[in-house]
């Protein structure tokens, strides 16, 4: 299968001004450059080097705030480099300990569909929501098809950013199976809060309203950002995902979505969480049956 | 409780201090005053710690009326500034009391004004920090920009310079009529031609109307990318990459003519190349250039970026001996 045969080159380095080093693992999305990134900065985390300030892993690369008062980045890049040959390959025997959560959806609903209509001008196929014309340039015959397949196999988050809280998250599948859609011509101004985006081969939540460019295919009727930090998933953080997080998003209808939101105005809604060990090099060479476990054990 | 009474808010003006550090990760920008050095000034003309809570004002500073005594300072882009409707200096220690009034007239050069008072702006912390962070609402007074009628808390006042103290001339800073802006070139400059990149640091550029503490939009000139093959995940636009973190400081270029500058409340990360990053002490230059103004940019390398910001802060050391001298 294809994602077992993605060979990554030798990572790039780049000096991010003085306060930043850029470190691109590919130019390309896969789930091996991410694992990498994950790995990488987990084990820079364990260093508790002074004058890191940030440690952010990203889809095929990472990122590191630093003070270059206390640690020059010259000598972070030097760092980086012995981390890269200690923990960069994939190692057969790692487990990460990850959580897998369901996140439902409703599909199809009135407040993107509103929005959608209203920016048809910024996007590619003005005559067609955007669940229609994802669904045809991907070869998916009807949109309830290309919903399903959304929902048939879970998604990992891959990054965190853009605005606080906002999951990048790459579905666990081969990459002949991903679903790639491209962002809007020009970015919308507004997005509902909630709203679950596509764009490129990444699925988001949006934490809150505001500009956007990913097609809109539906709203989570829970947040994924509390500033507040009144929901009980919320006490320890305001960002509910984490980098690594397994999610399934899962179809609902329009009764449940009713529902989850009375919880969430209730502040009784939580999660649906299930603490795993998951094996990258167990998944990559059999990724449905990994993900038969994983979806078996959510909702046992 | 001891506060101030803002009778108007100006332009656009948010209480800041040092930033938000430590939450980059989650897509949490740190916020914090746009030109550090004026702002830090502030602070040692009001006896304050350098990195507490003060107020950053766009074009328009906000009239504001005390309630107790206090130490006031006014530092940052060249401003008429009055005190009770009199002429008062800026980079000074000044003494107001209670039914005082801090005013503003007209900017003359640069964008952002800092007032810094004596016990600084008393908000209550979030994440360990005062700034406002106006995407989601959090920090600063109540997560916004200051409006008629709001009553700021304000923090018991330690001993402060004598009125009258002043920042000596050398250490002001310039306004020119284009700003220098030094870059680091790298990240996915890989993405532009080498003309491209040429023309990129022969451009004057001007700042349009999109210019605010998320970023700023430029025009002037038009930038080619490198043709290529998309990579899986990246999207179509020749600009697209697959997403990934932007340095505060950073610069991209959507579309190819129009580039941007993220600042201190940008977002984190995205699907755009970067071609380099402004040297974090030329930030404090970005912060004083307004709607109108030019930059260029001028290549340097790690190591003088680094220079210039140990450089920045030397020379507030100094000042911080000159005025406790």
């Amino acid at each position: 299968m294809a994602e077992t045969t993605v060979r990554l080159p030798e990572a790039r380095y780049e000096f991010g001004g003085d306060e930043f080093v850029f470190v691109e693992l590919d130019r390309e999305m896969s789930l091996q450059a991410n694992f990498k990134a994950m790995a990488i900065t987990g084990a820079l985390r364990d260093r508790e080097l002074e004058g890191v300030v940030d440690i952010c892993p990203s889809n095929a690369s990472y990122l590191i705030r630093l003070d270059p008062g206390k640690l020059h980045p010259t000598e972070l890049v030097e760092e980086l480099r012995r981390l890269e040959h200690s923990v960069g390959e994939l190692d057969g025997n790692r487990v990460v300990s990850t959580r897998i959560v369901d996140v439902p959806v409703l599909f199809d609903d009135p407040w993107t569909k509103e929005t959608l209509l209203r920016f048809r001008d910024n996007h590619q196929d003005p005559n067609v929501t955007d669940l229609e014309y994802a669904a045809r340039i991907n070869g998916f015959s009807t949109v309830e098809e290309l919903i399903e397949a959304i929902g048939s196999a879970p998604f990992i988050v891959t990054m965190l950013g853009f605005v606080p809280g906002l999951p990048f998250c790459y579905q666990m599948v081969p990459r002949e199976r991903q679903i790639e859609v491209p962002k809007y011509v020009r970015p919308r101004t507004d997005t509902p809060e909630r709203a679950f985006g596509y764009g490129g081969a990444f699925a988001v939540v949006y934490p809150v309203r505001g500009a956007g460019g990913y097609q809109l295919f539906g709203i989570a009727p829970a947040p994924v950002f509390d500033g507040t930090q009144s929901l009980p998933d919320f006490h320890d953080r305001i960002a509910f995902p984490q980098p690594s997080d397994i999610l399934r998003y899962r179809p609902i209808d329009r009764a449940e979505y009713d529902h989850v939101r009375s919880e969430v105005e209730a502040g009784t809604f939580h999660y649906r969480i299930r603490e795993v060990e998951f094996s990258p090099t167990a998944f990559l060479e059999n990724p449905d049956s990994v993900n038969r476990d994983l979806l078996e054990e959510l909702y046992r | 409780m001891n506060e101030v009474l803002v009778r108007s808010g100006g332009l656009y003006t948010t209480v800041q201090d040092a930033g938000r550090d430590g939450h980059y990760a989650i897509g949490m920008p740190p916020s914090g005053a746009m030109d550090r050095y004026s702002f830090t000034i502030a602070n040692l003309l009001t006896g304050n710690p350098g990195s507490t809570a003060a107020l950053e004002a766009t074009y328009l500073g906000p009239e504001l009326e005390f309630t107790d005594s206090r130490t006031v300072a006014v530092t940052g882009a060249n401003s008429s500034v009055t005190i009770n409707g009199a002429s008062a200096p800026m980079w000074t220690s000044l003494r107001v009391g209670p039914g005082d009034v801090l005013g503003f007239g007209p900017l003359k050069t640069g964008a952002r004004p800092y007032v810094a008072i004596s016990g600084g702006l008393d908000v209550p912390e979030y994440l360990n920090s005062r700034s406002t962070y106006k995407l989601t609402g959090i920090g600063g007074f109540g997560g916004r920009a200051l409006a008629e009628g709001d009553r700021v808390p304000l923090g018991r006042a330690q001993d402060a310079p004598a009125e009258g103290t002043t920042v000596p001339e050398e250490f002001l800073p310039e306004f020119p009529d284009v700003v220098e802006l030094r870059l680091v070139v790298g990240l996915c400059s890989y993405r532009l031609t080498e003309n491209a990149l040429n023309s990129f640091f022969d451009t004057t550029w001007k700042v349009t109307k999109d210019a605010d503490r998320i970023g700023y939009r430029l025009r002037g000139g038009t930038i080619d990318f490198v043709e290529r093959q998309q990579p899986f995940g990246a999207g179509s636009d020749p600009a697209n990459v697959v997403d990934l973190g932007y340095p505060i400081g950073s610069v991209q270029i959507p579309g190819g003519n129009e580039p941007i500058i993220l600042l201190n409340d940008a977002v984190t990360g995205g699907g755009y190349a970067t071609v380099g990053t402004v040297v974090s002490a030329d930030r404090d230059r970005i912060a004083q250039t307004g709607t109108g103004g030019y930059v260029r940019f001028n290549a340097t390398d790690v190591d003088s970026a680094v220079q210039a910001r140990q450089d920045r802060d030397a020379w507030l050391h100094k000042l911080r001996t000159v005025l406790s001298g």
